[in-house]
């Protein structure tokens, strides 16, 4: 694992998102009302629809395209539907916030 | 140890037997399937309702992609199997790929029979049995010409009135003397010809096909008896039949169908069979509900329980056409050891007939009236002596024991045990105990956790009975619905509460209204912004963060999350400076597709999010504005040429179009808002399906409001007339502040109109002169703060974390 900071918290808006772009896709961090901060691939199981720029409430996103709620806390898709996505690793330190990719997502470069 | 599972075949059965599977014993196997068809599983009973309009693809797919990648599930799809190496035990598909199975599942299907007449290669020939056949007559039907259905049976008038409500005059040909004749006798079969007739369906019966003539394509068919009836599209809906050439290329046992015994298991001892290409002791199926039964014995044997073993049972008939209800159960046919008793009420439509042996039902055939159904069905499954009861049985079970039962009461006296769902084999108890468990309170609820009433629907009825039953006072179906899942009042007890009680931010609404989640969802909160920003427009600064994503980021978002973006063309006017910003900026940003609108405007698509700042800074050069494309506001105001340049016009339409937007633009309205002003009463600006027009007449302005042309079709209301440009402005502005105040969020104006009623908003906006002019004024004071372009603030920085990645890692050129 490597731990990448990838900027502030206060860098995301609260009940917000912003995404981190890598060579595997689109990851969204996420930050909650609560301050609590989540990151998870920005691909909604569905259509593929992008998560960043949905709704944040509680510790779920409603995908803009077709309305799923996806889990922050486990990627699983919520309520009748069923998918999931990844979710990453993420730490806080200070107001600095770290992501982990794997090992072979550096060793693409 | 996991053992390798492969399945030939991704219907309705073998994916029941999956989650059955999953849920027995999960990582037993290794699963991958081949699927002939290039999807995922999908509920076939219901391609009749996607084919008459009811339902979307998308409504009816059982397991999406997610489904498939959450159990690790490998699905390939358009890969047909073409041959099983039983030795080496593996299968190969038309593409190529081999798979080795330690254990293997046919479920194959079945094909639709074709009748081997002359001309039944010709294009325009299809059968009915999966989603390209619904999409091929889906195109055919846009002709709205003739068609003809072959086979008066459940698939075939399904067929037909899918067609027929597509706008096509359809004839039905059957062979028979009368309709559906497995499942109905003659005089139900009749009641049913009747009905079908009535909806403009034509029913030729004893109708032998001869040809099916045309040259080149279906131009019509030939009858036996020398009758052409023309025809561009021909639907063979004549039966169907196991298709099992590749279990019998394999060496398979096979006779109608695949050969299994009661545990599914074919006589290779890998090798299990279910679905319509299975043949279970001489008898194979093509309903649902012994599908699901065969899927339930497969899972269980192949989770290492042998005990499970299919016992036939008769499933009862139902036909999805809206409006047609009939039921039919068992064996029906004459005989001398049968009786009968028959109940007919010719006015009202209704037939019910019961055959009985040795005072026990064995058949059921109910037309019109079907509620009494499930109770019939319970008593022929049970076996039941009917001895005490003969005299009153017919009148169903409302009438047993005495005195009359109310409906209610009947559900209630249904046993647990008694089937209320037949598609998917869920009874009573099921259903109840699970709204109790889970604490369901919606018909959406039970749909999700138990599946009744989520195939084909017709049970519907029974099972909202069980939840009144179980919920008692706690279930109203025609309470008011909440605004979401975070509360418990709807939209109208919470705008009058905000009023009522001067809530001005979210968290106070929230607070005070007792919301039972911590921030909302993605459905209150886009509302509750709504109304604070409509009544509180000088004090309540929106919530950014509740608003749906195009308004936050002023862009159409497409499905591949790129965004479209339409600048503003006042009353649909341009001119050759704004044209040429339009191109510079197409060529500048690669712009991918340049499309005019129904709105009189020019649609820039495939623009990446981190661009749109930049786009609109060039439009923004040339004078353009948001046309706010994505607002839940005014859209457009639709022109045509009028008094100008019309030969017929009869007032300024084009300039009354841009008085009117440029004085309305920028408001939020509960849901969009889409206006248009035709100079003359040709009405060339289709102003009679807008939210609100204007038909220009030589006596001054006709003021039209609640037209529809999307979802629901409506022409307009006539509001009124006025004499003058400024007063038609004074009462549509007003029309639309109330609907502002009053409406509920993402109804249209024809929905609030409905609601509100057509007398009452004349009144207020007609009549009384002072309600008017109030409106008029409270709409003009929001405009102080609402007309302000979004696009030129973004440009001079406002949000720009929105359209910036928060980092780039992983990179090359990042990784310094």
């Amino acid at each position: 694992m490597n731990w990448i900071a990838i900027g502030k918290l206060t860098d995301i808006p609260l009940r917000g998102a912003r995404c981190v772009k890598t060579p595997q896709g689109k990851i969204g961090v996420f930050r909650t009302a609560e301050n609590q901060v989540f990151a998870i691939e920005d691909h909604c199981p569905h259509k593929g629809g992008p998560l960043t720029q949905g709704i944040v409430h509680g510790t779920s996103v409603t995908c803009p395209l077709h309305n799923w709620v996806i889990s922050l806390e486990t990627g699983e898709a919520l309520g009748a539907d069923e998918g999931s996505v990844k979710t990453i690793s993420l730490e806080v330190r200070g107001d600095e916030i770290f992501i982990a990719l794997e090992e072979q997502l550096m060793a693409a470069e | 140890m996991t053992q390798k599972l492969v399945i030939i075949g991704n219907g309705m059965a073998p994916g029941r037997m999956l989650e059955h599977l999953l849920e027995r014993a999960p990582g037993q196997y290794q699963v991958t399937i081949f699927n002939a068809e290039p999807r995922v599983n999908y509920d076939r009973i219901m391609l009749s309702p996607v084919l008459s309009g009811e339902k979307e693809y998308e409504e009816i797919i059982i397991h999406g992609d997610g489904w498939y990648i959450k159990h690790d599930i490998t699905l390939y799809k358009g890969h047909k199997i073409v041959a099983i190496d039983r030795a080496a035990k593996t299968v190969t598909s038309d593409h190529g790929v081999t798979e080795s199975y330690d254990k293997l599942v046919i479920a194959t299907g079945s094909v639709p029979f074709i009748i081997p007449v002359p001309g039944r290669d010709l294009p325009g020939v299809i059968t009915y049995r999966d989603l390209d056949d619904v999409q091929a007559m889906l195109l055919a039907a846009q002709s709205r010409e003739r068609a003809i259905v072959i086979g008066g049976g459940l698939l075939g008038l399904e067929a037909a009135a899918g067609l027929a409500s597509r706008g096509m005059d359809v004839t039905v040909l059957h062979v028979m003397p009368t309709l559906m004749e497995r499942q109905l006798d003659p005089a139900a079969g009749y009641l049913l010809q009747k009905a079908v007739e009535e909806r403009g369906i034509k029913v030729v019966t004893k109708a032998n096909t001869k040809a099916i003539i045309g040259n080149g394509k279906v131009e019509g068919i030939e009858l036996d008896d020398g009758r052409i009836i023309p025809a561009t599209l021909v639907v063979m809906a004549v039966g169907i039949r196991p298709n099992v050439g590749l279990a019998k290329d394999a060496g398979i046992a096979c006779n109608r169908g695949i050969v299994v015994d009661a545990g599914m298991q074919t006589s290779d001892g890998s090798i299990l069979a279910l679905g319509e290409c299975a043949e279970v002791d001489g008898q194979v199926y093509g309903l649902v509900a012994p599908l699901y039964e065969m899927a339930r014995v497969a899972a269980s044997h192949l989770a290492g329980d042998r005990s499970a073993a299919f016992v036939h049972a008769d499933t009862p008939t139902k036909l999805k056409v809206t409006g047609i209800n009939l039921f039919s159960l068992g064996d029906f046919a004459d005989g001398e050891d049968r009786q009968e008793i028959v109940l007919r009420d010719a006015a009202g439509g209704t037939y019910k007939r019961l055959v009985l042996k040795d005072n026990r039902i064995i058949g059921t055939v109910l037309y019109g009236e079907t509620t009494d159904g499930a109770w019939f069905n319970d008593l022929q499954k049970k076996k039941v002596d009917i001895s005490d009861m003969r005299d009153t049985l017919i009148f169903g079970q409302a009438f047993q024991g005495g005195t009359p039962l109310d409906p209610m009461a009947a559900v209630a006296a249904l046993p647990d045990d008694a089937e209320i769902c037949g598609c998917n084999g869920v009874c009573k108890s099921r259903i109840t105990n699970t709204i109790v468990s889970k604490g369901l309170t919606t018909l959406d609820g039970v749909r999700a956790h138990t599946k009744a009433s989520a195939s084909c629907g017709s049970c519907t009825g029974l099972v909202e009975q069980l939840m009144a039953i179980t919920l008692g006072d706690a279930y109203n179906p025609t309470a008011v619905t909440p605004v979401c899942g975070c509360t418990h009042l709807g939209h109208d007890d919470v705008r009058r509460l905000i009023k009522a009680k001067a809530l001005k931010t979210i968290p106070a609404v929230m607070q005070e209204l007792e919301w039972k989640t911590s921030c909302g969802c993605a459905k209150c909160r886009p509302a509750l912004n709504y109304y604070l920003v409509c009544d509180w427009p000088d004090e309540y600064a929106d919530d950014y963060q509740s608003r749906f994503i195009n308004e936050r980021v002023h862009a159409n978002i497409q499905k591949d999350g790129t965004y479209s973006v339409v600048p503003r063309m006042w009353g649909g006017v341009t001119n050759a400076k704004e044209l040429r910003a339009i191109a510079d900026v197409v060529d500048k940003f690669e712009i991918p597709l340049v499309k005019v609108t129904g709105g009189q405007r020019i649609d820039l698509l495939g623009i990446e999010k981190e661009d749109l700042p930049a786009v609109w800074a060039d439009l923004g050069q040339a004078g353009f504005v948001s046309g706010q494309a994505y607002a839940k506001g005014l859209r457009t105001v639709k022109t045509c040429v009028g008094s100008d340049w019309c030969r017929f016009g009869t007032q300024d339409s084009t300039g009354l179009g841009i008085r009117i937007e440029k004085f309305m633009w920028g408001s939020w309205t509960p849901a969009k808002l889409k206006l248009a002003v035709s100079g003359c009463p040709r009405n060339c600006a289709e102003a009679t399906c807008k939210d609100i027009g204007v038909i220009c007449v030589d006596s001054g302005f006709e003021i039209h409001f609640a037209g529809a042309a999307g979802l629901d079709i409506k022409g307009t209301e006539v509001l009124g007339l006025v004499k003058t440009e400024d007063e038609a402005l004074e009462h549509i502005v007003a029309l639309t502040q109330m609907y502002r105040e009053q409406g509920r969020y993402l109804e249209r104006i024809y929905k609030w109109a409905k609601r509100i009623g057509l007398a009452e908003i004349r009144r207020q906006i007609m009549d009384e002169a002072d309600k008017r002019q109030a409106y008029y004024e409270r709409f003009v004071y929001s405009q102080k703060f609402a007309q302000v372009d979004p696009w030129s603030e973004r440009v001079s920085g406002k949000d720009k974390h929105e359209f910036r990645p928060m980092a780039s890692v992983g990179f090359a050129d990042a990784a310094e």
